[in-house]
């Protein structure tokens, strides 16, 4: 048989891009091109989701930065843990708005975690990891319907801000503990919180420490390293991933600086403009989450993190009783977790790497 | 099963007012930069009798030569040849499958000539399935093969749709999206096409075939679709052959009474056709093809293999008894096989065991013969031997007898003798 044509196979597994389909010579335009604004055309009328959680300590300006991130009360009045007394458990609470603008629709769901790291006895991160499974469990539930829903919605948490204290030192035992085991199921950005509490020197300094800290304990937050799909990426994310994590200050107030409106704190010594890259880096988190990253954010959560969910639950299936269980993902002892590469699906023409979890 | 302290207020989506320009407004950019890289998948299935015209079409559809030999017209039955190219435009890579039906329309009896089709956008449908049932996936490196345009060429006839077109696209149409096209519409004349349209049309909704229907729901496109609807189905002239018209150079077909030029609305709807697969629906027939032909026979097979979703109370995890169901299939099978396997060498040693008993028989037999020959010689050789001996001892006797006789007749001659010379002797002295 002619090795240009193949003849169809039933079962034929996966194969990417085939280097035996020959690219062809065209005399002009046929129009291909028009498929793109087809797809835009969809993605507006459907819309977009996104869906992050801001994990931290209390009075660390969770809330104020989500309201800053999205220009806007995200929170009702009273925002979880402002004013009330400190919950006695670590808590969750979710609110979901439906924002636009020119034209795109986002619905947005931001999941606060009042609670966290207040206690005494810190160690049950429990239910924020439940939480981020749940949403996986739901996902899952309804992909394998027999008759399935057209778009089936997705709650699945696809960026977990962490809030770091401005301590100036490095990360808490609590810290590392956590983004261990938060790193290996949804994608995970550090900041710096309040970071007007620190020089420019003292936050380089800290930002270094916090890096090697990361990378002793083996912790890979977003974006991943091993995700970076051509040479354009790498050099991107290479640049975030040296600021990384971002030292960010957040407000709603703005004050009036040399005749601009900016969004700002008021202090006795100064305005700290949230906008300004010389006072803090809260636009590179801005472009990060909103304006570049944001359905990246939503692939690697899809492809990666989601697959990695449904490999576990539908291996364990058979031990667990029927209903969604909840999968506990303890984090290995850093030496394990070295010789182990990350359960991930490369995205190049190259095979699932068949590695073992 | 909630977790405790988690609380969600979802239920109250209300529309909040931003104060700035938060950036969001690059999502669909940022969507669109991502699918670009992966590139597109488009699968064309071109069902038609031989020499109708398909090849020429998709060539003359994508401007390009794509390489093959026109089919014969002796194929003992309809078979399938799917040819994928690689196409770009800009930073668009297409990834296009052609898929054709080869003889079709020339048999004899054409009872089963829409089967093999059938089968072949089954196989598709049932190689993305498996793939999403596999533990270990991956759904988006999926070079996706099912069919998302069949592209039905109607013969010029001029009257009325032929019983194998009915037939088989009653069979396609709850599988793949239908765009029915007369094929060499060159042949007929005008006033004829328009009442051969209609006649299609027609036979089509009586007959209760669900062609592609142009979405008209979205405002961008649902004035040209409802527009071009009216043309269906598209009477199409392909070729690759260009003809100077005016002062530029067109595809056309030349022929002694005229030109026919492709792209010329008046003369045939082959821009039309473009339009409505290429430019403005293309992203739709995908969709169709995923949400809802591939879900439905999806949902077809999955109740085949004996599942249904339950209502929320029980909640079983359909996908489990799937696995479960599979695996011990699987065991099953692998259990059968190995009984199997048992049984034919059982039954071999015992076939061999037969043959050796035979073969030790047959050696006993032969040995027994071999000894009551070896007697019955061993008998005759003594019966001999005696005999021989008899002889001997007769020829003994007789030896001594003679012997003795002689010795005899000497004795009695040597006395003869002694006598005779006693008495010569004597009468000597």
């Amino acid at each position: 048989m002619d090795p240009l044509r193949r003849s169809p196979s039933p079962c034929s597994s996966s194969r990417p891009s085939s280097p035996s389909t020959p690219a062809c010579e065209m005399f002009g335009p046929i129009g291909i091109e028009a498929v793109l604004g087809q797809l835009k055309i969809k993605a507006m009328k459907m819309g977009f989701e996104f869906n992050i959680m801001v994990v931290g300590q209390s009075g660390l300006g969770k809330s104020t930065m989500v309201n800053t991130l999205f220009k806007s009360k995200v929170w009702k009045s009273n925002p979880p843990g402002l004013g009330l007394p400190t919950p006695q458990t670590l808590q969750l609470h979710s609110v979901t708005h439906v924002i636009e603008e020119k034209g795109v629709k986002l619905k947005l769901t931001v999941t606060d975690t009042p609670g966290f790291g207040d206690q005494i006895n810190n160690d049950n991160w429990d239910p924020i990891l439940g939480y981020i499974n749940e949403q996986y469990e739901r996902y899952l539930q309804e992909e394998i319907l027999i008759t399935r829903r057209h778009h089936i919605p997705d709650t699945r948490v696809h960026c977990c801000v962490y809030f770091v204290p401005p301590t100036g030192h490095c990360l808490r035992p609590l810290d590392i503990e956590f983004l261990q085991r938060l790193c290996r199921t949804v994608n995970v950005v550090p900041v710096i919180a309040r970071a007007d509490s620190l020089t420019m020197e003292e936050r380089e300094a800290f930002r270094h420490r916090i890096q090697k800290n990361l990378r002793t304990h083996c912790i890979d937050v977003y974006p991943q390293k091993c995700f970076d799909e051509d040479i354009n990426d790498k050099i991107l994310n290479s640049k975030l991933r040296d600021r990384i994590p971002f030292a960010v200050v957040g407000a709603d107030r703005e004050h009036l600086v040399n005749g601009r409106c900016v969004l700002g704190r008021k202090t006795k010594w100064g305005i700290i403009e949230v906008e300004n890259m010389a006072h803090c880096e809260f636009p590179l988190l801005r472009d990060l989450l909103i304006r570049s990253h944001l359905q990246d954010l939503k692939d690697i959560t899809h492809n990666v993190h989601y697959e990695n969910y449904r490999v576990i639950r539908l291996n364990e299936s058979h031990l667990l009783p029927r209903g969604p269980g909840w999968v506990n993902l303890d984090p290995a002892s850093p030496g394990q977790l070295t010789s182990r590469r990350p359960f991930k699906v490369c995205r190049g023409a190259h095979d699932v790497s068949e590695d073992e979890f | 099963m909630s977790f405790q302290g988690w609380h969600h207020q979802n239920e109250e989506l209300r529309n909040l007012s931003l104060s700035g320009h938060v950036g969001f407004d690059s999502l669909p950019d940022q969507l669109v930069n991502k699918s670009t890289s992966q590139g597109f998948c488009f699968n064309i299935l071109c069902v038609g009798e031989t020499g109708i015209g398909k090849s020429t079409l998709m060539d003359t559809l994508f401007n390009t030569k794509f390489e093959s030999d026109p089919a014969t017209h002796n194929e003992p039955g309809v078979r399938l040849k799917a040819r994928s190219y690689e196409l770009q435009e800009s930073n668009v890579r297409l990834k296009l499958t052609i898929v054709d039906t080869v003889g079709f329309g020339d048999q004899i009896n054409k009872d089963d000539s829409y089967k093999p089709i059938v089968e072949y956008i089954d196989a598709q449908f049932e190689a993305y399935l498996q793939e999403e049932l596999k533990i270990k996936r991956s759904l988006f490196n999926y070079h996706d093969t099912r069919i998302h345009a069949c592209l039905y060429f109607i013969a010029p006839t001029g009257h009325s749709l032929k019983s194998l077109d009915l037939v088989t696209m009653k069979k396609l149409d709850s599988k793949v999206n239908i765009i029915p096209i007369i094929a060499k519409a060159d042949t007929i004349a005008k006033n004829e096409l328009h009442k051969f349209k209609s006649k299609i049309m027609s036979e089509l909704v009586s007959n209760g075939v669900q062609i592609y229907q142009f979405p008209t729901d979205e405002e961008t496109v649902a004035e040209i679709n409802a527009t071009m609807s009216v043309h269906l189905p598209f009477a199409v002239v392909g070729s690759t052959e260009e003809v100077k018209i005016g002062n530029k150079m067109a595809k056309a077909r030349q022929y002694p009474w005229g030109v026919v030029q492709v792209e010329n609305e008046n003369h045939c709807d082959f821009v039309k056709l473009r339009e409505m697969l290429i430019r403005v629906n293309m992203e739709d027939l995908r969709e169709q093809t995923h949400t809802r032909h591939y879900e439905l026979y999806r949902r077809c097979k999955l109740e085949e293999m004996g599942f249904k979703d339950t209502d929320p109370d029980s909640k079983p995890f359909s996908l489990q008894e799937t696995y479960e169901a599979k695996r011990n299939e699987f065991l099953g099978e692998l259990q059968k096989k190995e009984e199997e396997m048992r049984q034919m060498f059982v039954m071999r040693v015992k076939e061999k065991e037969a043959e050796l008993k035979e073969a030790e028989k047959e050696l006993h037999e032969k040995f027994d013969l071999l000894k009551r020959t070896h007697q019955e010689e061993k008998k005759k050789v003594e019966d001999k031997k005696k005999e021989l001996e008899e002889e001997v001892n007769n020829f003994q006797k007789k030896k001594a007898a003679a012997q003795l006789l002689q010795s005899q007749a000497q004795q009695s001659g040597a006395q003869q003798t002694k006598k005779d010379k006693d008495k010569k002797n004597a009468s000597f002295t």
